[in-house]
């Protein structure tokens, strides 16, 4: 079987943070604000070391989704400073953060794929962080080896045997392992997913959470993710970041930390 | 809602809550106006007491229709027909880019999007006789002033309803693409056309329906099509071939209905 790189530095990536010693992202004095709206974060540090399994927990409006978007400039910061994988994000040009994002897998609360599109076409779209132009638009014109990586990809999350069913066929486990496969037909360093198992039921949730961990794993890749789950966020990480107060307010290995000291990250209003 | 517009127990509620001077005169100069235009443009009695016999007439001496040109006939409405496939394609085409650039969230600069949207706007404002009027003097008489002018109309038309058919597309799929470092190009093509394309391809056929409808009369301007054989019909008081005429366009404007329709009914 052709293997995929999970992790694969990508031909205009600097230099690798796991080589480099950097880590994989760092924040410093992070803050933000909506508009006139309260602060939802301030100050906030953090360093998340090359291949390292991290949850962000909170309870809800301390910031986890926007903090791991701001990563990415899916949500622009109001202060501080972010490095990932060795680039200073918020100095970035459009290229730029083009080129950064297409290193950077990002797993959404939905699934966000094309719904009337087959599981294989969505899953070719994520060569568009490396390809561009109509070949990349369908599994209909994609090339033999991207369709074969699709394939591949498809394989990893268990749905091969769906390549060519429609998502809006699909149930919501099958189509957030799908969103999966696009993130690793990117072949990203890191990993970030914003509650994957949120909009899902226990089972499926419990299944998308250990695909990702499981090829996480495998490639000794980074994982940034947000998890609602108590039970999730101490299996499938080795780090819980809580966050309160718009800063960290608990950082500690998964193994250490008790139910207890996490029950207050998980009340919702 | 206050308390003294509450109703009481076992009472009705008053029929009009409250009466807004403003709106109350706005309303009565309104309907004065409506009354106004219908004295002044409308039919007066006397007109429709005289026009009411002399359509009665000129129905009479349409029947029986004469197919004695049915050939002739039906070739043009032939012409008519292909007039509008042509135009309405040309229009159709044009109107993606169009639509793109009109749409927020897709057009590459506000500027450009209210150029486009007006561009549209002018499109759809000036009728389809006009354009074809413009174009007859532009091209000269004949089908192609036919194909440019519904192509416009078509435009105006089609690519307004593209780009609000863009616009409402599911969000999820733009971010991730774009998240993944997919250029706008890939991101429109691979997430947004596709999801609008249900709504795009009954618009579609929608325009395809306007166009043979429009198509038979621009004719009557001189831009082709089998509108200039009922102009001469008329004009030559050949009311039995021009009940021919109304009565195969009508056949070909139900047919493009009908299907059209059983088509967005299959799509949708």
């Amino acid at each position: 079987m052709n293997v995929v790189a999970f992790q694969q530095t990508a031909p205009e990536a600097a230099v690798s943070p796991a080589r480099s010693g950097l880590p994989a992202a760092s924040v410093r004095g992070l803050s933000k604000q909506f508009g006139t709206g309260p602060v939802i974060m301030s100050g906030l540090d953090l360093d998340i070391h090359h291949g390292s399994r991290v949850a962000i927990i909170g309870a809800n409006g301390t910031g986890k989704s926007t903090l791991i978007r701001m990563l990415v400039r899916l949500v622009e910061p109001s202060g501080g400073d972010i490095r990932l994988l060795g680039e200073d994000v918020r100095k970035l040009d459009a290229p730029g953060l083009k080129r950064l994002r297409s290193r950077v897998g990002f797993v959404f609360q939905r699934h966000n794929l094309v719904t009337r599109l087959s599981a294989l076409t969505n899953v070719v779209h994520g060569v568009q962080s490396r390809m561009s132009g109509p070949r990349t638009w369908t599994q209909l014109l994609a090339p033999r080896e991207v369709r074969a990586e699709a394939m591949n990809c498809l394989e990893r999350v268990g749905l091969a045997d769906k390549a060519m069913a429609r998502i809006d066929t699909l149930s919501g486990g099958q189509s957030q392992r799908v969103a999966v496969a696009r993130m690793l037909m990117q072949r990203p360093e890191l990993v970030i997913a914003d509650e994957p198992d949120a909009s899902l039921d226990p089972k499926s949730g419990e299944e998308v959470m250990a695909t990702l961990a499981a090829l996480a794993n495998e490639q000794d890749a980074t994982l940034i993710f947000v998890s609602h789950r108590m039970e999730h966020a101490i299996r499938f990480s080795e780090r819980i970041v809580g966050l309160g107060g718009g800063r960290v307010a608990l950082d500690q290995p998964s193994d250490t930390v008790s139910e207890a000291e996490l029950t207050r990250f998980f009340h919702h209003d | 809602m206050t308390e003294a517009l509450t109703p009481k127990a076992g009472q009705l509620p008053p029929r009009i809550q409250r009466v807004n001077p403003v709106a109350f005169s706005l309303s009565v100069a309104v309907a004065a106006f409506v009354i106004w235009s219908m004295t002044t443009a409308g039919p007066s009695p006397d007109q429709l007491a005289r026009g009411l016999p002399n359509i009665g007439n000129i129905l009479s001496r349409m029947f029986p229709p004469d197919f004695e040109r049915i050939d002739r006939i039906l070739w043009s409405l032939f012409q008519t027909f292909q007039m509008a496939i042509a135009g309405c394609a040309i229009g159709l085409v044009l109107s993606v880019p169009l639509g793109i650039l009109a749409a927020e969230g897709l057009s590459p600069h506000p500027a450009i999007r209210t150029a486009a949207r007006s561009l549209i706007a002018v499109f759809r404002t000036v009728p389809d006789l006009v354009w074809a009027l413009i174009f007859v003097i532009a091209v000269g008489l004949g089908s192609p002033a036919g194909v440019l002018a519904i192509a416009i109309d078509v435009m105006g038309f089609a690519a307004r309803f593209f780009a609000e058919a863009m616009e409402e597309t599911d969000k999820g799929p733009r971010e991730a693409l774009s998240a993944l470092g997919a250029n706008r190009l890939g991101m429109i093509m691979s997430a947004v056309l596709p999801a609008a394309a249900p709504s795009m391809i009954a618009t579609s056929l929608y325009c395809l329906e306007k166009a043979t409808r429009a198509s038979v009369v621009l004719g009557l301007v001189g831009a082709g099509g089998i509108g200039v054989e009922l102009k001469v019909a008329f004009d030559l008081f050949a009311y039995q071939t021009a009940a021919t005429i109304i009565l195969v366009i009508l056949i070909l404007v139900i047919a493009v209905e009908q299907t059209g329709g059983w088509l967005r009914r299959k799509i949708i």
